[in-house]
């Protein structure tokens, strides 16, 4: 059981090469990180892995538990178990918090099957008071209005609702001040188990104190360039980026 | 209509059929006619007589609010049912009866503005036909709790001439709904609605216009509100039927302190068509006025969006402000603009806008990111655009029903 992306090539409609044969399994029950400077493509690899139309594959394959879901739509890879928790989450004006997770939750029911809404408002309440959200979230129209924090807080929410097989996170510590953080870790922890993988992207090395990776995967230049434990991401705080520039990595 | 008609409103019918008859038809390039399809304005495919459905299944079909304050159904201008459970000094019963027991105070405030926005002759012709409607005079210090509601429906090829004719006194508070539908999905017929509402000092109307007529008729509504000191008056309309709609709506301020909400929900599918014309007219200094228009189109539809703020010479320390905004759901689609501002007073507050945008792919890819798929992520964007405006009615009930109809729209909408 796992995500595997295998030789993973994507452009822009333009042609510009971003992904360049980009190979990870991310087996269930493990966390990943990518690490990487500005442009790396790591965000470009969520959102193909997501199936944003606006990258275009050009070879490889994305496999979940087996299933090829490369020729899947956006939303079939989401019920099929792919969750994407967005860097910059959109806003959606006039639609509720309660109605938006809802009407995902209802996505993912067989057709003439209607989510108990007592049941519902019970679990996303509990879900609510681990993020420590207020429960007027509920009420209010998705992100609008939301703080950066707050936007992140309710990305994991959705992702604790949606109980995806594997979960792709895209800077969600950015923006983030450290009590913040700390909430959004306990959100991501409470996720963890052995039917569900993980991959976090970040920058800094702070979101992994938080939330503890198996392995870290360092991305340049639309290539994954190293990959190890936990101490890689110790290494590249203490020397940046630039160790990737010694010619063992050129 | 009976013989006991008040000597002022014959006499006013026969002026205004004069009137009908003097007035030229609407050119295409008269100022208050652009962009508007002067081809719905022939009406002779109305030759029919109207006929009279099944009652009984009319008024079960009228379901609107779980406990309305009143309710009035009418069939083809003819009341086909009323309930009430409104206080003893509120007067709320059919214009045919309101003409008959109470002249005066109908004479003192029917149709008593000039029409400005283009439907001088229509103004003249539903002044000429009138037969019915509903009257509504709150005294004093009354407050009404919860809504009357008034369903009017049309049959066959009908034409109809329904008035609303609203009038608060000092510190009172009503709301009143129509509801405008056809009795079948296939037979063209005619509306030409009249609004007065008239918000006496301190008070409050809230007044609601739900358009759902089936998609072969045609509508035109014309909406004179005046405001007084202190008052504040709440107008809506939410357009989802007919195949052609003109909405002319005049909001008046004449005292320091009134307040104008003006706001509109409209859903245009198809080759649908709908022409909105408004005019804010501060007369008084130190009043308030806010227009929020919200369309969404889809298919081949049209809408067309004409709005002036004006601010007489005295009116100093005037706010008004005026939102047009469109969401184009399809590239067929086509929304027209044409905000404006006529200030002639100091210290005013004044702004004016319109917009026009479709969903971006980023939005589309975030709903379908959480497993929605595309047509309902589309609508849930669609529906939520409509929100504000509806939730500027600040009424729980009065919200959930113009929701029913907004969502009863979606659901023909593929």
């Amino acid at each position: 059981m796992s995500l595997q992306i295998t030789n993973l090539h994507a452009t822009l409609e333009n042609g510009t090469e971003i992904l360049k044969g980009v190979t990870l399994e991310i087996p269930a029950g493990e966390i990943h990180a990518i690490m990487g400077p500005n442009g790396s493509g790591k965000s470009t690899l969520s959102k193909v892995i997501a199936g944003h139309e606006a990258y275009i594959p050009t070879a490889g394959s994305i496999t979940l538990d087996g299933q090829d879901i490369s020729e899947m739509s956006i939303d079939a890879r989401s019920r099929a178990g792919i969750f994407l928790a967005f860097q910059y989450p959109n806003e959606v004006p006039g639609v509720s918090n309660a109605n938006f997770i809802r009407a995902a939750l209802q996505a993912r029911l067989p057709k003439g099957e209607e989510i108990d809404a007592v049941a519902y408002y019970k679990h996303l309440y509990a879900q609510m008071d681990l993020l420590e959200m207020d429960r007027k979230f509920t009420a209010r129209a998705v992100n609008e209005g939301f703080s950066g924090g707050e936007k992140k807080r309710n990305e994991i929410l959705q992702m604790i609702m949606l109980e995806p097989k594997y979960c792709i996170l895209d800077e969600t510590d950015s923006g983030l001040d450290i009590d913040a953080l700390k909430i959004v870790a306990k959100g991501v922890n409470a996720m963890r188990s052995p039917k569900r993988g993980m991959l976090l992207i970040t920058h800094y090395q702070r979101l992994l104190d938080y939330i503890k990776p198996d392995h870290v995967h360092v991305m340049a230049e639309g290539y994954i360039v190293k990959s190890g434990g936990p101490e890689l991401a110790l290494e590249l705080e203490e020397k940046g980026y630039d160790f990737l520039k010694e010619p063992a990595f050129a | 209509m009976t013989t006991t008609l008040p000597a002022w409103f014959t006499t006013r019918q026969e002026l205004a059929k004069a009137r009908y008859e003097s007035i030229p038809d609407p050119k295409r390039n008269d100022v208050l006619w652009r962009f508007s399809n002067i081809k719905q304005l022939d009406f002779s495919n109305l030759s029919g007589e109207a006929k009279s459905p099944d009652h009984t299944e009319l008024i079960a079909r009228s379901t609107g609010l779980v406990k309305p304050a009143a309710k009035f159904v009418f069939l083809n201008d003819e009341v086909i049912h009323s309930q009430s459970s409104l206080p003893e000094n509120v007067i709320c019963l059919s214009l045919a009866d309101a003409l008959v027991s109470y002249p005066d105070l109908v004479e003192a405030h029917f149709m008593k503005q000039e029409t400005h926005l283009g439907s001088a002759k229509y103004s003249a012709l539903h002044e000429a036909s009138v037969k019915n409607g509903l009257f509504v005079h709150v005294p004093d210090n009354t407050e009404i709790v919860g809504s009357i509601e008034v369903h009017h429906w049309i049959s066959d090829k009908g034409t109809v001439f329904p008035h609303s004719l609203i009038v608060t006194g000092k510190s009172a508070k009503v709301r009143v709904i129509d509801i405008f539908r056809s009795a079948d999905e296939i037979s063209p017929g005619l509306v030409i609605a009249y609004n007065d509402i008239s918000a006496g000092p301190n008070s409050a109307i809230d007044y609601i216009a739900i358009q759902a007529l089936n998609e072969v008729s045609r509508l035109i509504a014309i909406k004179e509100t005046t405001t007084a000191r202190d008052a504040r008056s709440k107008t809506f309309i939410l357009n989802t039927g007919s195949a052609w709609a003109r909405n002319e709506s005049m909001s008046r301020l004449e005292g320091p302190g009134a307040h104008s909400d003006m706001l509109s929900v409209s859903i245009p599918h198809l080759e649908q068509e709908y022409d909105q014309r408004t005019f804010q007219h501060h007369v008084s200094e130190g009043a308030y006025s806010n227009l929020l228009y919200k369309n969404t189109l889809y298919g081949r539809s049209k809408t067309v969006f004409s709005g002036l703020i004006s601010v007489d010479e005295n009116a100093h320390h005037t706010d008004a402000y005026q939102t047009c905004r469109n969401l184009l759901m399809t590239d067929d689609c086509e929304a027209n603009s044409m905000p404006g501002l006529e200030i002639n007073a100091d210290q005013v507050k004044c702004s004016h806008g319109s917009t026009s945008a479709q969903i971006s792919d980023d939005e589309i890819f975030y709903l379908q990111a959480r497993g929605i798929d595309p047509v309902q992520a589309r609508q849930l964007i669609a529906r939520g655009y409509s929100i504000d405006a509806v939730k500027r009615l600040e009424n729980e009930d009065a919200e959930n029903l113009v929701l029913s109809f907004i969502d009863s729209k979606f659901s023909r909408i593929l």
